[in-house]
């Protein structure tokens, strides 16, 4: 079996439009929650989110490409586009017919389809776009991506709800282990702000009226995001001869179903999904030294994915720095662990762990070392990536600094 | 509180959760109903639906049995404006 590194990466978010303003923004502790732009909410009970501020698909895309684009497509070639550049690949024919790729996303082209719908319903049109249905699939982040590098390999998208991008990765992570493909493009990219889908959630009652406060006794709900993020996953012996940067190694992917309560979590199915992550990974539990969390802020995800810890942690749970950076870039569902594993990267490369921003107050069914407010210096050899899903679907990576 | 209102509420609290309407008493809590935090939340939207109201979410924080549940909705169907009645 092969180690597998990170050799590229890149990230469109609230937080900026590539991952070195990503990296800053968490080392500062940026939050990126403001009140949302692209949709009137007047008639919404919540009005903030974590939106890619201003966006346009210029300077990104000639009118005619982005015709063919869902804003969460855009997103997710614009984070792939960085990725390998960053890695430097250099494509060969033969290089692009053995490349993977591997994306998540929750709901797809949200927008497309809302516009479409709105068409018929509310203007009493009798004919929708005709590129509606693929700008809505949720595989055309994949599709793009593939046409935009000519990959013939395999290229696939997993639908794990909030958890899709951590089921990505793992499955590009375990294809590039065993040798399916040499090289891997894997992530998630999501942009979820309907008016359609913002009214569900508002349905829910998990969304927050201010903003996202992970583990803080005064929490009250989760903050809805978008953007993207993509790796270059690579065998580790092939990209040190070629002489690529190592962002960093992942080592291990744990996959767990609560099989209990469709929203409800579980914190056995999450800590099932961590053990698999460290036994995948050939890991004790005392060589973690930092988990970025799902941390989504709702009363039920923080005081589970806390006792879950403690659990599978035991003692060593007192050393463990916890944090959850949707604090800063919101949740971003089918891209949220695309970007959590970034920020998990980010911290074992720069040795600067991010903060649980916008936190308060402590909460004794919270008690874990959540980094408040503030990064913290520390060089970390091995971090955990945390994502847990509505449908009770969990997958934990296990990043090893490069 | 009329009973017409505790009669209505509970009404909408077996039809959405599926359960015998003669095991639902103003005296319920949750717990002993079997109602989860999805449960109620789908209850919720029924209510919002048979009074014309809108509960806010923090109205419903700390609800956790039938009568509370029968005492806000009377709150807020009693500060709805009279036009639409």
């Amino acid at each position: 079996m092969r180690r597998v590194a990170i050799t590229g990466v890149g990230a469109i978010s609230a937080l900026g439009r590539n991952a070195a303003e990503f990296a800053e923004s968490l080392r500062r502790g940026r939050s990126g929650i403001g009140p949302i732009q692209s949709i009137d909410c007047s008639q919404l009970r919540f009005q903030n989110a974590a939106e890619v501020p201003e966006y346009s698909h210029q300077p990104y895309f000639e009118d005619r490409r982005a015709d063919f684009m869902d804003r969460f497509a855009q997103f997710a070639v614009i984070a792939a586009r960085e990725a390998v550049a960053s890695a430097g690949v250099q494509w060969t024919a033969a290089v692009r017919e053995n490349a993977a790729i591997v994306t998540g996303s929750c709901v797809g082209g949200q927008t497309a389809q809302d516009v479409g719908f709105q068409e018929l319903y509310k203007l009493g049109r009798n004919r929708v776009h005709p590129l509606t249905i693929p700008r809505t699939m949720a595989n055309a982040g994949a599709s793009h991506i593939s046409m935009e590098f000519g990959i013939t390999g395999p290229s696939f998208t997993v639908s794990t709800a909030c958890s899709s991008a951590a089921y990505a990765i793992g499955q590009a992570f375990w294809m590039v282990r065993t040798g399916a493909t040499d090289l891997a493009i894997a992530g998630g990219s999501e942009a979820p702000f309907s008016f359609g889908i913002l009214k569900a959630w508002e349905a829910m009652r998990v969304v927050s009226p201010d903003t996202c406060r992970p583990f803080s006794k005064d929490r009250r709900g989760m903050i809805l995001g978008e953007g993207a993020a993509m790796f270059v996953l690579e065998p580790l012996e092939a990209a040190l001869a070629r002489g690529a940067r190592i962002h960093a190694e992942i080592v291990g992917v744990g996959m767990s179903s609560d099989a209990s309560h469709i929203t409800q979590p579980s914190a056995d199915g999450a800590a099932r999904a961590m053990r698999a992550a460290l036994r995948d990974a050939g890991l004790a539990p005392e060589q973690i030294a930092y988990i970025n969390a799902h941390g989504t802020a709702t009363q039920a995800n923080d005081i589970a994915e806390s006792a879950a810890i403690r659990t599978v942690f035991g003692p060593h749970a007192g050393k463990l720095a916890v944090s959850s950076t949707k604090s800063m870039h919101g949740h971003a569902l089918g891209a949220a662990a695309a970007l959590e594993c970034l920020a998990t990267v980010t911290a074992l490369r720069d040795g600067i762990l991010p903060p649980t921003a916008n936190f308060n107050q402590p909460d004794p069914e919270c008690d874990l070392d959540v980094i408040p407010n503030q990064a913290r210096e520390a060089q970390v050899e091995y971090a955990l990536s945390n994502s847990f899903a509505f449908g009770g679907l969990n997958a934990v990576l296990a990043l090893r600094k490069g | 509180m009329s009973d017409e209102l505790i009669q209505r509420v509970l009404k909408v609290i077996a039809t959405s959760k599926r359960i015998p309407l003669e095991t639902v008493m103003i005296e319920s809590d949750f717990l002993q109903l079997g109602i989860d935090s999805m449960d109620a939340v789908e209850i919720l939207f029924a209510l919002e639906n048979e009074f014309d109201i809108s509960i806010p979410d923090d109205e419903v924080r700390s609800v956790r049995n039938v009568r509370q549940m029968c005492e806000g909705v009377e709150r807020l169907a009693a500060a709805k404006p009279a036009a639409k009645q």
